[in-house]
């Protein structure tokens, strides 16, 4: 699905990433883990083909990124659903307008998918904040929105890059059953965190695997944990 | 981002949902619509200008080619004689479809703005003219030239060519100002909107970014930016243009006093164009925005 292959990534005369090779299969389960400033945002990016990689190849559903334009990026990216740990939304619209914006970019109305937008907002625990506006949103209700968006083309990879860090313990705990839940219908997931208790917390429900970023490449860990 | 037959389907139709991914922004939506307003409102000045001296410029070339005076310049007791001379000729003058001698009456009344009504013509050496309309084959001036000097002596062919050019030169320059006129508008609007449409895609930054998030591609989000700024091109303009047509029709009607200034409207199918204005300042519109909006999406690509 995703798969990195020595990849390398500099910015403004540094290498920030070094010789990464990763491959992300159908319905795995992936842990990013590493200091602040290792790298694991990048790494973020360069999986759903928002950065190019100074060296090697970043294969999205069999394609290289560079020989992509921006328009087969953005396609590909219908296939992926992000969530970052600073969530943006669109302000002037609702927050039902917001998770169903993937649909709308791609011609498909919310307002058609219908049902499965219900279920969806059920499913995230917003339906009654279905029409409130995002600035109203506490940080826990902002990820679970962005949750709910990044999954509502039913993407086949759900990437997210801190997505409990900035919510409470108990809030964390239920965005990480959300994202189980997902690898547990067959998605692909890969999270970025440096909180080693969700990882334990994982681990007790699904076969995760757990990668460390150190010193610009990544290893795998997992006996610490 | 092509433009084809697709692309403006679906600028027409529209998309609600797709527009409303574009914030509302109070500030560029008010300036657009005032500035393509105002340029419209000009523009139909400047079409009417236009207008009327290409009228002109016609009028002027036709009427003043189709005739010629002859001046009989002779001493008193001989001008009749001249006079009736003068007439035969141009009766044999192919390319002549009439010819007649003013009368006393008409000559006074042509010099009446200088020497007033009460002029007593007989007392003045005032040549007779002669009146010569031409058929649409045209005559010979300088063969008529010709047989007038040795028949006539003092009759005098003044065919009109000597300032009816740049009479209607300078009608075609100010039709050719008009026209320029509305391409510099044109740009106006053009640089206006390119502004405006920079303004509000780098502070909707953050909107693309979400966008491309969730996978818009750029003809997408291109597409809400352009539809918005030309509708609201288009608006302006047509509210401009109305206002302009409305002003042209408040002129003073066209009457011989008032020369060309009360001639500056629009006649028969001429009000016709004046509706194109706006589909002009959308077009410009569109080519704007999506400039802008290409330029922007790439930088911040």
């Amino acid at each position: 699905m995703i798969e990195l292959e020595n990849v390398a990534y500099s910015y403004g005369g540094g290498e920030l990433l070094s010789d990464i090779s990763l491959k992300l299969a159908p319905g795995s389960f992936h842990f990013l883990t590493g200091p602040s400033g290792a790298g694991k945002t990048t790494l973020m990016r360069l999986c759903y083909g928002a950065l190019l990689p100074t060296a090697g190849h970043v294969r999205l559903f069999g394609a290289d990124v560079r020989g992509l334009n921006r328009d087969d990026i953005a396609v590909v990216r219908r296939r992926v659903g992000v969530v970052h740990q600073d969530v943006q939304f669109l302000n002037h619209l609702t927050v039902t307008e917001n998770i169903g914006l993937p649909l709308t970019v791609s011609g498909r109305h919310a307002a058609a998918a219908g049902g499965d937008l219900d279920e969806l907002m059920s499913w995230v625990g917003l339906t009654n904040r279905a029409n409130a506006m995002p600035p109203e949103l506490s940080g826990g209700e902002r990820q679970r929105a962005a949750l709910a968006r990044a999954v509502i083309v039913s993407p086949d990879v759900v990437l997210a890059d801190e997505p409990t860090g900035n919510v409470d313990w108990e809030m964390s705990q239920r965005l990480l059953r959300l994202l189980i839940e997902l690898n547990k219908m067959g998605k692909t997931v890969l999270i970025a965190t440096h909180d080693l208790s969700l990882i334990r917390a994982t681990k007790a429900h699904v076969q995760a695997r757990v990668l460390r970023i150190a010193n610009r490449r990544i290893q795998l860990a997992g006996a610490d944990l | 981002m092509k433009f084809d037959l697709a692309t403006l389907r679906a600028l027409i139709a529209g998309d609600h949902h797709a527009d409303r991914v574009v914030p509302p922004s109070g500030f560029t939506a008010q300036l657009t619509v005032f500035a393509a307003a105002a340029m419209a409102f000009l523009a139909v000045f400047a079409l009417a200008l236009s207008l009327a001296a290409g009228r002109l410029a016609d009028r002027w070339g036709e009427e003043l080619a189709r005739s010629a005076t002859i001046r009989i310049v002779a001493p008193m007791d001989q001008r009749a004689a001249q006079t009736d001379a003068a007439l035969r000729i141009l009766e044999t003058t192919k390319g002549v479809a009439a010819a007649r001698a003013l009368t006393d009456a008409e000559q006074q009344a042509l010099m009446a703005p200088w020497f007033g009504p009460e002029l007593a013509l007989e007392t003045l050496p005032v040549p007779r003219l002669i009146e010569v309309i031409e058929d649409t084959d045209g005559m010979d001036p300088a063969g008529l030239r010709l047989r007038l000097a040795a028949e006539v002596p003092g009759a005098v062919l003044d065919d009109h060519s000597r300032w009816r050019a740049p009479l209607v030169q300078a009608a075609s320059r100010l039709r050719l100002l008009g026209l320029v006129s509305i391409v510099l508008i044109a740009a106006a609007v053009a640089a206006m909107i390119t502004l405006a449409a920079n303004a509000a895609l780098a502070a909707n930054a953050q909107v693309i970014a979400v966008l491309r998030l969730v996978g818009a591609t750029d003809d997408y989000i291109a597409l809400a930016f352009i539809r918005r700024f030309t509708l609201r091109a288009l608006s302006g303009a047509a509210v401009g243009a109305v206002l302009g047509m409305v002003a042209v029709l408040l002129l003073p009607s066209a009457s011989e006093n008032g020369g060309f200034l009360t001639g500056l409207g629009f006649q028969g199918a001429h009000w016709l164009w004046p509706f194109f204005i706006p589909v002009l300042a959308a077009g410009v519109a569109f080519v704007a925005t999506g400039s802008a909006a290409r330029r922007t999406l790439r930088e911040l690509a």
